[in-house]
């Protein structure tokens, strides 16, 4: 059984010229163990589609779906309260920007004990002798010392351990990374992403990777979703993808890939795919 | 060929003043660079956050001054701690700034933002200051009717393409570009490296080109520079550092860049399968 499933995905913003639709009938499965990668351009909707499946979106956001559900699960008939049990712990999400998802105000030992306290009602020895293991875990030099220290006192690449170890601390069974490393060097970001790796097949998680980054696709997905304005594009494993795309868009993407350059100009998605709906409310 | 910038030994120190209890520390931020960028050509800077590149940029654009070393622009010999700073220097130099969401004043219009430096540089009259504005506007690939507008009913892609038409307004001979492609999304980029690469063919422009994207600083660069700690560890053309790089800092970077063809992922799931 899929460990998440969606099916026909719709979320719309309430807004001044009247309802936006962000996210456009989107489905998609992860399984147990998967690596699925979500690729899209900045307004694609590819955050926004999993930011509904947390339950994380604004009230002004309207979700729709034919099926959501986590592990056999409907998320969307549930309550509140009892979502909130699974969001954090079976379900864990890593925010693009490090810095400024975890909160200045708390040191970062605080901040992840919250997550121990919260989840899994450990008391407050067993707590910080978690977050060290977690710590080492996710590789951060000198555990104890570090749960003392703010967020401003320690690296983007550090910040990004942090939030990893906050969000393996329950040991979830799906993690959604949302650009993990788009703010980080490229040097970072190969530990961050190998990390990433090693704990997903330690633990067995699926892992959601959301990113515009094809180079993180290629080192990191099974299977991958192409998005784009909110719809999917393509679905197929990430060697098929890259061999033989079966969608325009798609193809188009990887020609702009600096990578894939030939002659002294690269193609651009415009001259290389044109898009139905932008077309059709044209003419 | 003629060289229009050419750097000695340049150095950046930044002191950090002391307090009651911590002293008084130095940085050292840019460690001794020498380069030589010849017309028309494109020099990349590559390295990762901190390593001086970005001072380094700024010492160029002549924003900060250095705290040792030669610059020469053209031949001549700039320092502007020393006062050298004339408009005419000015002109020759301009800068395209990483993030376009910020570097553009959100209260002034893209008419006003093209035609400051005019103002300040020049003694352009305003009917002629406009007619610049129209054409470089046109230049970018944007229209007249976005004079008018506010940075922020553009998007980031469009920002971008103002911030260049900007650098562009005081036809300069050099620009130096900090990371200019790195906030925008995969097919944007790709529009604004085209364009970047229109201008240069058009005006004969010479380009700095900050990056740590080593994917693009291969497409675009005709010599390449590595910088690590300050200090540049690798330069030489395009080919020689892609071919084979010397430093085991540049070798580094080079295993660290994910790699999106088919071959890289076969191996990566025969890996896996094997595990």
């Amino acid at each position: 059984m899929a460990l998440l499933e969606i099916e026909n995905l719709v979320v719309e913003f309430e807004t001044a010229s009247g309802p936006f639709r962000a996210v456009n009938g989107v489905s998609m499965k992860v399984h147990e163990g998967e690596v699925l990668a979500i690729v899209g351009e900045s307004g694609s909707g590819k955050s926004v589609s999993m930011l509904a499946a947390m339950g994380l979106l604004p009230w002004t956001a309207k979700v729709t779906a034919d099926k959501l559900t986590f592990n056999g699960r409907d998320l969307l008939a549930m309550p509140a309260s009892e979502r909130r049990k699974i969001i954090g712990k079976d379900i864990a999400m890593i925010f693009q920007e490090p810095v400024a998802s975890l909160n200045p105000c708390f040191t970062v030992g605080f901040q992840i004990e919250e997550v121990l306290r919260v989840h899994m009602g450990l008391d407050k020895a067993a707590r910080r002798k978690r977050a060290i293991e977690l710590f080492q875990a996710v590789g951060i030099a000198d555990p104890a010392e570090r749960l003392g220290s703010y967020p401003h006192q320690m690296s983007g690449g550090q910040c990004q351990r942090v939030m990893i170890a906050i969000a393996i601390a329950c040991n979830p069974k799906l993690l959604i990374a949302d650009e993990p490393t788009t703010a980080l060097d490229v040097t970072i970001q190969k530990q961050i992403l190998d990390l990433l790796m090693k704990l997903q097949a330690d633990h067995g998680m699926g892992l959601i990777m959301i990113t515009h980054n094809m180079g993180v696709v290629a080192e990191t997905a099974d299977r991958v979703v192409v998005q784009y304005k909110g719809r999917k594009m393509e679905e197929a494993d990430v060697l098929t993808l890259f061999e033989n795309p079966k969608s325009n868009y798609t193809r188009a993407l990887l020609a702009a890939l600096p990578d894939n350059a030939t002659g002294d100009r690269l193609p651009t998605i415009s001259e290389l795919f044109v898009d139905d709906q932008v077309e059709g409310a044209a003419r | 060929m003629s060289v229009i910038l050419e750097a000695r030994n340049i150095v950046r120190d930044y002191h950090v003043p002391g307090s009651f209890l911590k002293k008084a520390k130095t940085v050292h931020a840019v460690k001794g660079v020498s380069f030589q960028v010849e017309k028309g050509k494109t020099l990349a800077i590559v390295g990762e956050s901190g390593c001086g590149k970005s001072t380094l940029g700024r010492i160029l654009t002549l924003i900060d001054p250095a705290t040792s070393g030669d610059l020469l622009i053209e031949g001549n010999k700039v320092d502007i701690a020393k006062g050298d700073l004339t408009p005419e220097m000015r002109r020759k130099v301009q800068i395209v700034f990483q993030n376009p969401y910020g570097s553009l004043n959100p209260r002034q219009k893209i008419g006003d933002i093209l035609t400051e430096p005019l103002v300040i540089n020049t003694k352009t009259p305003a009917d002629e200051r406009r007619d610049r504005a129209m054409t470089l506007l046109k230049k970018v690939g944007l229209e007249e009717k976005h004079y008018n507008r506010y940075p922020h009913m553009f998007s980031g892609g469009q920002r971008q393409r103002v911030a260049i038409a900007r650098a562009l307004m005081l036809n300069p001979k050099l620009l130096v570009l900090d990371e200019p492609v790195s906030a925008l999304d995969l097919s944007v980029q790709a529009q604004v490296l085209n364009l970047l690469a229109d201008l240069q063919d058009e005006f004969q422009l010479t380009y700095v080109f900050i990056s740590h994207d080593l994917s693009v600083v291969r497409y675009i660069a005709d010599e390449v520079m590595v910088m690590y700690f300050g200090e540049a560890v690798e330069y030489g053309s395009r080919d020689e550092v892609f071919a084979d790089p010397k430093h085991s800092y540049t070798k580094t970077l080079f295993a660290a860049t994910p790699r999106a063809d088919v071959d890289s992922i076969r191996a990566r799931l025969a890996k896996k399968k094997a595990a």
